[in-house]
């Protein structure tokens, strides 16, 4: 780890200040992830913004449109134990229960959660080269050790997954993110804040230099989905695992027709994989296991798996149409009690 | 008659449960010391070459380094390698840290950063640049099994395999039924909670106290006097508490040179403490393959069994454990054979781990067993019964006791075996495929030489000490009772005193051999005590003891009783005053029965069954329920026993479904190197375990009739949730761990 500078901001002004003043500036809240990887010398910020006391971020408040913002300070144990969220948006509260450990998700801010590093075992060792870490050295990953490694999106550049579960449920909510930067607030929807890896593996978000998350709006229209929703993850060990692969589901359905649907992959790629077209698939299609293999398999369409990842591909084509049904017949995955529903 | 009430054999809390909990045990990384220095180990990216150049400029130039050893600068320590082994160390020239350009292994330390802190020793250990020559490696055991040996050189203390018995290939070619499996498991790391770390107290004049890591104070004392050239006068070694080891603290590790070089040069007190990472830079447990062949008649009964095991070792070191020999042990065959190999990769010798090459070899026979009850229609614990061995055919010795039978019988009647419906595939609940299955576990009951010493003072308070550790198992607390039993005092008024060199000599802990050993001992010196005692009783003046037996007296509630005129007694304070003594102290040392061992061999043995539920379609498995049924001879305390088989237990559970390290064989380098990526089970992933130790007497084994925990509950774990997976799916997968990818991937 190396030496850095520690800066506190009281305000979010002062905090974009710092950050677009030093590229090498990192901002911390939680620092579940941050901490880590300045152990292990993947990240050598030189200075350290300290967001935690900035006012405002802490609390999750109506919008004016009958959604919800949350607060990027909001820890993920806050999130998913907020009545609101849980009667409104029970997607999100499952996906962040079956993520880490009580302890890490009462220290994980949601803006953290966001930002967190992929995961890879290479961009973790420095005594290794990693085009995620040091640009141009390679990806020994591709050839090498690739058990928890990406099966869509990838590139020949990187392979790495993004190991959230609670970005999987927002992107399937339509979840937007806020940010601040130097040219003021914007809002960036779910579906563009992570990127795929390309030939720029180091770069894992769209935020700008500068840009600061205020906080992550949930639209009104998910409420749809309270009712017929799952989040399903797989995993090496019961709890405590990052997904091999994780599905979140969600349906609207009338009448045993589906209205609308969502379904979001998590493990599998560099961010959450959602397809629209594979959800349009199920509009309007009655809640069956053959439109949802349909799905499955549009969702997977150009999947390709490496040596020890392979399985990955029919892992989540069964788990994508378990958890389609877990869902339509509204018996979500319990993230408590371990038997798959 | 006298009643005494003992604490042997009864459930006692943890003496040591207090001070863990609040905090006041300290471990090797918590002794202080005034002006400490830390070390941080900077590690080897390439698994073999040289190190071309080492620049450490940028690193010593950090405010508050005190130095950078290198292999260019390193203080001279002794010259052959020989100097470098320990108590227990395996054939070979043992690694010698920064010894000199060579690296051997990926993750080798390469420099030790020493400064005024920890942070700062950190961060300029990321400032030291190494650049390497790099040389071919291999460290893919399919590669090099081809070149696999029998170890020339055997290691002390493990038997080799036994010679073979009639032939086993023309009997298996020729038997009716057939079973013929290759059986892995992967490379694990041993992972204590507590990581390595050494302090070392500079105490002037050349003289040290080192807090160590290590299951052995002395093996510790012996490596630091024989690698730098000290008197063992001037090398204290004191580490009352271990964090876990699981084998891993038995050999001195690289810490602890690189920590005694530092204090010794500096001429002040260092710590070095290793990283989470940086505990897969040393021992591990080697991957192995077995290949196991059983020959049968249709009734189950075994013609031929034949067993091989290749494992990995360094290149520098033949390391050795027994994988194979068990299956002989608990089987009888006309025709046996077995096969322990080894092959060089360029990694850090493995070492022992959780009852090192048991539980490999009985998931390759014990596997191959469960293949067979099935190819021949025979259920699982009737074809154990048919094979059951009453002697060590191996050694051609009478066990000192085995009740084996009895474990299979009390096992299968709590876990319910009875209402097993023998086909695969035919339980079911809900979506979940339910399956059922067992094996048999066994490890040798050892006994070792021991030292120990028994105080008594007048305030009737005693004193119980050994070299020995107790890294978690429970040692102080089963010391305690057999004092307090041997004085017949409360355990409040006895303190036993372990890991110090400065103590009565002990072997390192390991091996399940340690409550045996150690136990014996403190016995044997509590024994001296007693007759002290009643010597000075009878110098009483109308002695209500005079000319009593110490065997016709009982010790009990701070007193000598005539056992059979409780009327008549003495107290152990009258009798040391009696004697004009403030205290009493004896020392005595125990071996195991030179004619018990030529004549008998003694093992300890459990039955294990296991419930498994499986949602198939996605691969996700459920180890609902097990039934460990275990004979090991006399329990001393039914809870820390009970304690010792639930771990074991949920290290078997485990090495089935979870335990892997990595390795990327083009780097040479173990690449899951954290506890997010390497997998230990959570509460999730254990269930219901229920804990038997049937009766069992023994009185060869060990003078105390204790033949040891430490090892039993692992063995056969894995076996029997790979059986289970196995009833309930229809799959048989013969590489661990079980994980999803090989659930999906197996035919039935």
């Amino acid at each position: 780890m190396n030496r850095f500078n520690y800066l506190r901001p009281g305000n979010l002004d002062e905090a974009v200040h710092a950050l677009a003043a030093d590229p090498a500036a990192r901002v911390i809240a939680g620092g579940t992830n941050l901490i880590d990887l300045m152990k292990y010398n993947v990240e050598r910020p030189q200075s350290l913004v300290d967001v935690t006391r900035i006012a405002g971020l802490s609390t999750i408040e109506e919008t004016d449109g009958g959604g919800l913002r949350i607060g990027a300070l909001v820890p993920n144990t806050g999130v998913a134990y907020d009545p609101r969220i849980e009667e409104r948006y029970p997607l999100l509260s499952s996906a962040i229960l079956a993520g880490a450990t009580p302890q890490l998700r009462n220290a994980a801010s949601t803006g953290g959660n966001l930002n967190q590093r992929t995961r890879c075992y290479y961009f973790y060792d420095a005594g290794t080269p990693c085009n995620k870490r040091e640009p141009g050295t390679g990806c020994p990953a591709i050839d090498g050790v690739n058990r928890i490694h990406a099966i869509l999106g990838q590139s020949e550049h990187c392979i790495a997954t993004h190991p959230s579960d609670m970005c999987v449920a927002l992107a399937a909510l339509e979840a937007v993110v806020h940010v601040t930067g130097p040219g003021g607030a914007r809002t960036i929807p779910m579906a563009e804040y992570h990127r795929l890896p390309g030939d720029r593996p180091e770069i894992d978000t769209t935020l700008a230099q500068g840009e600061i998350v205020t906080g992550v709006e949930l639209p009104a229209d998910a409420k749809g989905f309270a009712t017929n929703y799952t989040y399903l993850k797989l995993r090496d060990r019961l709890s405590y695992a990052f997904a091999l692969v994780s599905v979140a589901a969600a349906l609207d359905i009338d009448g045993g027709t589906v209205r609308r649907a969502r379904i979001v992959l998590g493990g599998v790629a560099h961010k959450p994989w959602r397809r629209p077209d594979a959800e349009n698939l199920l509009a309007g299609k009655p809640a069956g296991s053959d439109t949802f293999a349909a799905a499955a398999n549009l969702l997977l369409e150009g999947a390709k798996g490496y040596e020890h990842n392979a399985f990955k591909i029919e892992l989540a084509r069964k788990a994508i149409v378990r958890a389609l049904a877990q869902a339509a017949a509204s018996t979500p995955q319990s993230q408590v009690d371990k038997r798959i529903r | 008659m006298l009643k005494n009430d003992p604490h042997i054999g009864s459930p006692r809390n943890r003496v040591d449960g207090p001070s863990k909990v609040t905090g006041t045990a300290k471990y090797a990384a918590e002794f202080e010391a005034p002006d400490l220095a830390y070390g941080y180990v900077v590690s080897s990216s390439v698994a073999r070459g040289r190190i071309s150049r080492i620049d450490a400029g940028d690193a010593e130039a950090v405010p508050g380094v005190l130095k950078v050893f290198t292999h260019e600068n390193r203080p001279r320590t002794a010259w052959f390698s020989h100097n470098y082994q320990d108590e227990v160390a395996p054939p070979g020239k043992p690694f010698r840290p920064l010894y000199d350009n060579e690296i051997q292994y990926s993750g080798q330390p390469v420099a030790l950063v020493v400064a005024d802190d920890f942070e700062t020793a950190r961060y300029a250990a990321s400032l030291v640049r190494v650049d390497y020559e790099a040389e071919p490696h291999e460290t893919d055991l399919r590669v090099v099994r081809a070149k696999a040996y029998v170890p020339p050189k055997k290691r002390s203390g493990i038997t080799p395999p036994p010679k073979p018995r009639g032939d086993a290939m023309k009997a298996y070619s020729e038997a009716p039924v057939r079973i013929w499996g290759e059986y892995a498991i992967a490379t694990e790391h041993h992972n204590p909670m507590e990581p390595h770390a050494t302090t070392v107290v500079w105490q002037g004049d050349g003289k040290i106290t080192v807090h160590d890591k290590i299951q052995g104070a002395l093996n510790t004392q012996g490596y630091v006097a024989n690698v730098f050239g000290l008197s063992k006068d001037d090398v204290r070694v004191i580490s009352p508490f271990i964090g876990g080891a699981f084998g891993s603290g038995l050999r001195p590790q690289y810490q602890l040179f690189l920590a005694v070089m530092a204090a010794l040069d500096l001429e002040r007190s260092v710590r070095v403490e290793l990283t989470r990472d940086q505990m897969f830079t040393f021992v591990h447990r080697p991957e192995t393959i077995n290949t196991v062949g059983l020959g049968a008649n249709p009734d189950g009964t075994l013609l031929a069994l034949k067993h091989e095991a290749v494992a990995v070792t360094s290149r520098f070191e033949d390391y050795q454990e027994v994988v194979v020999n068990w299956s002989s042990l608990l089987y009888h065959a006309d025709n046996v054979e077995l096969t322990y190999k080894i092959a060089q990769v360029d990694t850090y010798t493995p070492g022992d781990m959780r009852a090192p090459g048991a539980p490999l070899g009985t998931f390759a026979v014990e596997s191959a067993m469960d293949e067979l009850a099935y190819a021949t229609g025979i259920d699982p614990v009737q074809l154990r019964l048919r094979n059951y061995t009453e002697r060590d055919e191996n050694e051609n010795k009478a066990y000192t006791s085995k009740e084996l039978r009895a474990c299979y019988q009390v096992g299968a009647e709590r876990f319910g075996w009875s209402k097993r419906s023998a086909e695969p595939r035919s339980m079911r609940e809900g979506r979940e495929l339910i399956g059922w299955g067992m094996a048999t576990g066994v490890w040798e009951a050892q006994m070792n030489k021991t030292s120990a010493r028994a105080v008594l003072t007048i305030d009737g308070k005693l004193e119980v000490a050994t070299a020995t550790a107790d890294i978690g198992t429970g040692t102080y607390t089963i010391l305690t009772q057999i004092g307090a039993d041997a004085l017949g005092l409360p355990m409040e008024n006895v303190t036993a005193l372990l890991a110090d060199s400065a103590l009565p000599k002990s072997p390192v802990e390991g091996g399940s051999w340690t409550a045996a050993s150690a136990g014996t001992a403190v016995d044997a010196a509590c024994r001296i005590v007693r007759e002290q005692l009643l010597a000075y009783a009878q110098k009483m003046d109308g002695s209500p003891l005079a000319d009593a037996m110490i065997d016709q007296v009982t010790f009990t509630n701070g007193s000598m009783v005539l056992t059979a005129d409780p009327s008549r007694s003495v107290t152990l304070v009258a009798a040391m005053k009696a004697g004009g003594v403030d205290r009493i102290e004896a020392q005595e040392t125990v071996s195991p029965s030179k004619i018990n061992q030529q004549s008998y061999s003694a093992y300890t043995h459990s039955a294990v069954f296991a419930e498994v539920r499986v949602d198939e379609e996605l691969g996700v498995v459920r180890v609902t329920r097990i039934v460990n049924a275990v004979a090991a001879g006399r329990i001393l305390n039914p809870k820390t026993a009970r304690s010792q088989i639930l771990g074991g237990v949920v290290w078997g559970i485990s090495m089935a479904l979870h335990e892997e390290t990595f390795t990327d064989h083009n780097l040479g380098r173990f690449m899951n190197h954290n506890f997010a990526e390497y997998h230990v089970p959570v509460n999730a992933d254990i269930h219901d375990i229920d804990v038997i130790f049937v009766d069992e007497h023994d009185d060869k084994a060990s003078p105390i009739g204790v033949k040891g925990l430490g090892e039993i509950g692992i063995v056969g774990t894995a076996a029997a949730v790979a059986n289970a997976i196995y009833h309930a799916t229809g799959k048989r997968i013969r590489d661990l761990p079980i994980t999803i990818d090989k659930i999906l991937a197996a035919q039935e």
